[in-house]
């Protein structure tokens, strides 16, 4: 077996999985994007830019999406940061697994079920109703913004936790003593030593984050009762209600664009930042 | 470059004592890492502390930085106590073992970093100036926009010099700053920290488990076992006048042969060698009859020769070693066991080279053997 036709087979499965499951699909919502919607739906063969013209009409969507998802993205950082930090470096190594096995047990449950808790919590019966025991009245939570924030960054902490988790772990706990040996204060430490040297599990983890949330359905059906959608809304909109094929598929693309974009800017601000670091190779 | 600029002020004459150690503990749980260590360290000197490893002599270091604090006892530096006082706050600087250089920043960030520290921050041209002087001393310019991971271990260990002595610390603490190098540049880092250390005039506290590293390069040794200073001397005393029996067989290599005390009279003992021969030895400390003690010849201070004298032990070498200068011998004798024994060259010329199985007598000076406490 000479070596091309190894690589070639040990490529193969992977080739043919993205191929049939990736190219083709994509293609298929390229080529429709272009096309027309039947007098009963579906999808009729033409050429024309109308459908990208209407996307205005699918704004909303996209503000939603491109509002909640990076804030979403930055709440999860915030919140993650400094569990990853305790669990990484504070933690003793006894209770470490532990509490990592923690992190994790949400993820034992499906989604739809903690999600329907989340409805549970922050409805009527829920936080609004104990903090009307304080005082506190007319708090409307279930279906704004704010509950779609809450339910994302719920449902996607663990993914930023563990890359984070990842890269805080392996610092060489010596370089903390090398700076404070140096003179530095432990703020000083935390931003010219652990920060940077965790910016490869925060690139990691906000990219996965991000992406993930770009393309989000569930929650916001669920939590956002119809007035806060994201694109993802949208299509299954589009796609099971009014069998717009043709817009859906506009829609579609038009995501793929916004995240291919907004993804190489972000790897581009990451390698800018890790200035050739060998140790920041992302992907 | 300005040599003149690193030096911190020496008072003339009487040498100042920089950092003190008074009946200092440290207990990890049921650990006690240091046990009442007392000891004052001269300013400009260059001090080890040697042991094996679990000795506590790390922490003692890491006492005088400021990363463990002590847990009886106080840790002064230049007079004041400095229990209290965070790392970041010492006048102390480092080198660690495995240099714990800051892998996302160039050489001369890295070496500039403690300075970039200062408050009030001193100027960019002055923190340049100074770490291209830094990189000067350390024999590295051109090296200031390397990364860290271009650099070899030695480049690595002199950066790590570098950063540290670019603060002009009162104290420069050296944990096993050799250990991962080998062993020629080994020898050369010797020669050249001792050169730095000199130039200077910075007290260096190095910590090592390498005997010979300590000896090389320290004007005074502090051996350490089980959390306890042993023995605080020059190189020279320790090998000449070891306390005990555990200070002689860390400091250069050395025979031990049991006994019992049969008399003192003065610094000068009787001993009955388990075979029941008598030796007399000097005794570095107070002995009693009847004690148990070591009696420790230094393999150069045995002779070997075919002709029997006075107290002379009949030996059969078992290998030998030829050295270049010397010629090392096993040898064994019936009762007392297997000893070596280094012949110089010159003493060759006379009788010798002598081969495996050869039956001989070995015999030393009076004055050459030392009875010990046997702890």
């Amino acid at each position: 077996m000479t070596q091309r036709t190894r690589n070639l087979l040990l490529l193969a499965p992977a080739g043919t999985w993205f191929l049939v499951m990736l190219i083709v699909p994509l293609t298929v919502v390229l080529v429709f994007s272009f096309g027309e919607r039947g007098a009963s739906g579906g999808y009729v063969p033409a050429f024309t830019l109308e459908q990208y013209a209407n996307l205005p009409a699918r704004w909303a969507a996209f503000k939603n999406t491109l509002m909640l998802a990076p804030i979403g993205t930055f709440a999860a950082l915030v919140i993650a940061y400094p569990l990853a930090y305790y669990l990484a470096v504070l933690a003793s190594p006894k209770w470490k697994t532990m509490l990592l096995v923690l992190v994790i047990v949400p993820f034992w449950t499906s989604i739809l079920i903690r999600s329907y808790a989340w409805i549970f919590l922050l409805g009527g019966r829920g936080i609004p109703a104990l903090l009307e025991l304080i005082g506190i009245e007319g708090v409307r939570l279930i279906n704004t913004p704010f509950a779609v924030l809450v339910g994302i960054v719920y449902g996607y902490l663990p993914l930023m936790v563990f890359p984070i988790f990842v890269s805080l772990d392996r610092l060489d706990k010596r370089l903390l003593e090398a700076s404070s040996d140096l003179g530095a204060t432990r703020i000083r430490t935390f931003l010219q030593v652990t920060l940077p040297l965790s910016l490869p599990g925060i690139a990691t983890g906000s990219l996965l984050v991000f992406i993930l949330l770009m393309g989000e359905y569930l929650i916001p059906a669920l939590l956002g009762g119809g007035k806060v959608f994201f694109v993802g809304n949208a299509l299954v909109d589009l796609f099971l209600q009014s069998r717009n094929w043709a817009f859906g598929s506009a829609v579609a693309a038009t995501l793929v664009i916004i995240m291919l974009i907004s993804v190489t800017l972000y790897m581009r601000l990451i390698s800018k930042l890790g200035a050739q670091r060998e140790d920041v190779s992302l992907m | 470059m300005n040599k003149g600029e690193y030096t911190p002020g020496r008072e003339g004459g009487g040498k100042k004592i920089i950092a003190e150690l008074r009946a200092v503990s440290k207990r990890f749980g049921d650990v006690l890492a240091a046990d009442d260590l007392n000891l004052a360290i001269e300013e400009g000197e260059f001090l080890s502390f040697l042991g094996p490893s679990g000795c506590g002599k790390t922490t003692a270091l890491r006492m005088l930085a400021g990363f463990e604090a002590p847990t009886d006892g106080e840790v002064l530096l230049d007079g004041d106590v400095v229990n209290k006082l965070d790392a970041h706050l010492r006048p102390v600087n480092m080198v660690f073992q495995h240099y714990a250089l800051f892998p996302h920043l160039t050489v001369a960030q890295n070496i500039g970093y403690g300075l970039k520290q200062r408050r009030p921050r001193p100027s960019k041209a002055e923190i340049a100036d100074k770490v291209a002087k830094a990189l000067d001393l350390v024999q590295l310019k051109g090296f200031e926009d390397r990364r860290i991971w271009e650099m070899s271990g030695g480049q690595q260990q002199r950066v790590a010099l570098a950063r540290a002595v670019v603060n002009e610390p009162k104290l420069l603490l050296l944990d096993e700053p050799l250990a991962a190098l080998d062993r020629k540049l080994r020898k050369d880092m010797q020669i050249e920290l001792q050169n730095i250390q000199r130039s200077l005039g910075i007290t260096f506290i190095l910590v090592t488990h390498d005997q010979e590293e300590a000896l090389s390069m320290s004007d005074r040794v502090c051996i350490m076992r089980a959390g306890k200073i042993e023995q605080i001397g020059s190189p020279q005393d320790l090998y000449d006048r070891p306390r005990n029996r555990y200070v002689a067989g860390f400091v250069g290599s050395t025979n031990f042969f049991d006994g019992k005390v049969a008399n003192v009279s003065g610094s000068v003992a009787n001993v009955t060698l388990g075979n029941g021969q008598d030796v007399t030895g000097e005794a570095v400390h107070d002995l009693h009859p009847g004690q148990d003690v070591t009696v420790s010849v230094r393999p150069e201070q045995i002779s070997l020769s075919t002709k029997a004298s006075d107290g002379s032990l009949p030996v059969t070498v078992l290998n030998r070693i030829f050295l270049g200068e010397h010629t090392e011998y096993l040898v064994r004798h019936d009762s007392l066991g297997d000893f070596l024994v280094l012949a110089p060259r010159l003493a060759e010329l006379n009788e010798g080279p002598f081969n495996t199985g050869d039956v001989l007598q070995a015999s030393w000076d009076a004055g050459a053997a030392l009875v010990l406490e046997n702890n």
